[in-house]
């Protein structure tokens, strides 16, 4: 489905991504892995097309750098990672806008389809009760619901995430998960996701791409790519002791 | 209240108050014209046919038109560049038709016998905005709004200083000057007036139907972006638009200050933040604020007539702080 070949982002002298590949196919839920400064996020920013990048992303053969904007809105939707709202617009009106790409012209807006698409997102989401809330009021869980109700009714048939449960509860991480998860099998679908938990990457991930420091260390299917050894030289640390001691204090 | 709406009553509310803002700035003046004769002196032949057509009419036909044009210029920049302090000055358009009109008036420059300040300062707010954005597009080409900004901040005060060193040779046309910058309404004609309306009529439509690509914009670039919004595009759309409407109301009336800024933040606390309504109801809420400021200039201190962007700014800085201090209770 996407394709990224060779892809690297440079600023000035420093080199953030150097020349990684990877693909990403219907039905899986790829996962990006890796310690800060590893590139993971921007490599969504350049395949939302954020940031110039060198080499190519390909969704299903075509060169998504020739599409236009709102072709490529259609074919795939980023969640980057931070929201800063600064006008008080409403929860619905910010979830309307995911509906531009398939309407972008000024009267053309509402039509049937672009009404059940809001309203199942904001159900999916669990927005249905702040629907006319200010975006200034809610709380930062509630915020990320409600970019996530966007990229819902926005309705592309991948999703790039970045971090999708940055300031969730457990319970709507669980949630979210959960409904991507759900999603996924909806059809000729993809997922392709940051993630700083591992736990949530090897329990929901089908594939996963470690990184550091720019470079792909090991991409495959979940349990290869995060193994002990990979994640120990990685994160410098043994992640699987780690995650089991920290396992430990919930056992009664 | 539901934010979102500003209904049909909002809106022939606002129209209301815009039409009664007209006739009040027509009636009232040196002479005070009964609102009955307006009728009489406007289509026959009443007692106050010359002054209300001569000059009246022409006037607040200009401040109207200028007030919506600031006032949605504003609202525009506001919501393109996510900054609720921005207006179409920040762009540095105003400071460059300011250049061009001061030096209009210091070398007392005619074209085909007219004063030239108009073109001037029309032909100077266009090469601001080329200079401002081809120095934009070399130091980053993505064109973030914070180059932008910064660009014309610097490009302001680098326009002002020029002002201020034509002022220094300009010798017994000082006066005139120092008249212009504060702002002046004083011997609107018709053809001003088309001019605005002209303007109006076209960039407003421009802007008026990026109201969506705004409202991604407001909420942010990157959203944006990931929305399908052709970002660098939409940007100069808007930006050009502004600009024209910017280097048209300066070239005409002269910088008045603060309408961009104030008008489009009172709209925005009753019309809510979605530009489909912020928009439209800018040009009502600009207009009908500058023919009233317009109004008080010319009969605050009459028969002296006082420099209407002083009367803005007077206004427009009192209800800010007012408009600060009130969010920060309520926060």
């Amino acid at each position: 489905m996407l394709e990224v070949r060779d892809l690297t982002v440079r600023y000035g002298d420093l080199t953030i991504v150097d020349r990684v590949s990877f693909q990403a196919e219907q039905g899986q839920w790829l996962m990006l892995a890796g310690p800060n400064g590893a590139g993971k996020s921007t490599i969504v920013n350049a395949i939302g097309q954020g940031v110039r990048y060198g080499g190519s992303v390909r969704f299903r053969g075509r060169d998504v750098a020739k599409l236009k904007a709102v072709e490529r809105a259609r074919r795939y939707g980023v969640l980057s990672q931070a929201h800063p709202v600064g006008y008080a617009f409403t929860v619905e009106e910010l979830v309307r806008l995911g509906r531009y790409c398939h309407a972008p012209r000024l009267l053309q807006e509402r039509s049937r389809e672009d009404r059940r698409m809001v309203e199942q997102a904001l159900v999916l989401t669990g927005l249905t009760e702040l629907r006319s809330h200010s975006l200034l009021t809610l709380s930062g869980g509630e915020l990320q619901r409600a970019f996530l109700a966007q990229l819902f009714a926005q309705d592309p048939p991948l999703l790039i995430l970045d971090e999708p449960t940055n300031h969730l509860d457990l319970m709507y991480q669980r949630q979210i998960f959960d409904l991507l998860r759900q999603w996924l099998l909806e059809g000729e679908r993809a997922v392709i996701s940051v993630v700083h938990d591992l736990s949530l990457a090897k329990a929901y991930g089908s594939r996963a791409l470690l990184l550091d420091k720019g470079r792909l260390i090991a991409a495959g299917p979940v349990q290869d790519t995060l193994s002990r050894e990979q994640l120990r030289r990685v994160y410098g640390l043994d992640v699987y002791g780690w995650m089991r001691n920290m396992l430990e204090q919930w056992e009664e | 209240m539901n934010r979102e709406t500003l209904g049909p009553i909002g809106y022939l509310t606002l129209a209301a108050g815009t039409v009664a803002a007209a006739l009040l700035s027509l009636c009232l003046g040196s002479v005070n014209v009964p609102l009955a004769e307006i009728w009489a002196a406007l289509f026959r032949d009443g007692d106050y046919r010359a002054i209300i057509v001569n000059v009246r009419l022409p006037r607040t036909l200009v401040a109207g038109l200028m007030g919506a044009a600031l006032s949605l210029a504003g609202g525009a920049m506001q919501g393109l560049l996510r900054n609720p302090l921005a207006d179409g000055s920040t762009l540095g358009v105003s400071a460059g038709a300011g250049l061009g009109a001061v030096l209009a008036i210091a070398l007392g420059l005619t074209v085909a016998g007219v004063s030239a300040v108009t073109p001037l300062a029309m032909l100077f707010a266009f090469l601001s905005l080329l200079l401002i954005l081809a120095l934009s597009f070399r130091l980053d080409y993505s064109l973030s709004t914070n180059t932008i900004i910064l660009m014309g901040v610097i490009f302001s005060m680098f326009a002002g200083s020029l002002i201020s060193l034509v002022v220094t040779f300009a010798g017994e046309r000082v006066r005139t000057i120092v008249f212009w910058t504060m702002g002046s309404l004083a011997g609107s004609g018709y053809g001003q007036a088309l001019l605005l309306a002209g303007t109006l009529a076209l960039c407003g439509a421009i802007l008026l139907s990026r109201a969506r690509e705004l409202n991604a914009f407001a909420i942010g670039e990157d959203n944006a972006r990931n929305l399908g919004v052709e970002v660098r595009r939409v940007k100069l759309t808007v930006l050009i638009g502004v600009s024209a409407l910017i280097g048209v109301a300066v070239s005409v009336g002269g910088s008045i200050g603060f309408v961009g800024l104030v008008i489009p933040h009172m709209v925005r606390m009753v019309a809510g933040p979605n530009h489909r309504r912020l928009l439209p109801a800018c040009l009502f809420g600009g207009a009908a604020f500058l023919m009233l400021t317009d109004l008080l200039s010319r009969t605050l201190l009459s028969p002296r007539e006082l420099p209407i962007g002083v009367i803005t700014s007077l206004i427009g800085s009192v209800i800010f702080v007012y408009i600060f201090f009130r969010n920060r209770r309520v926060r």
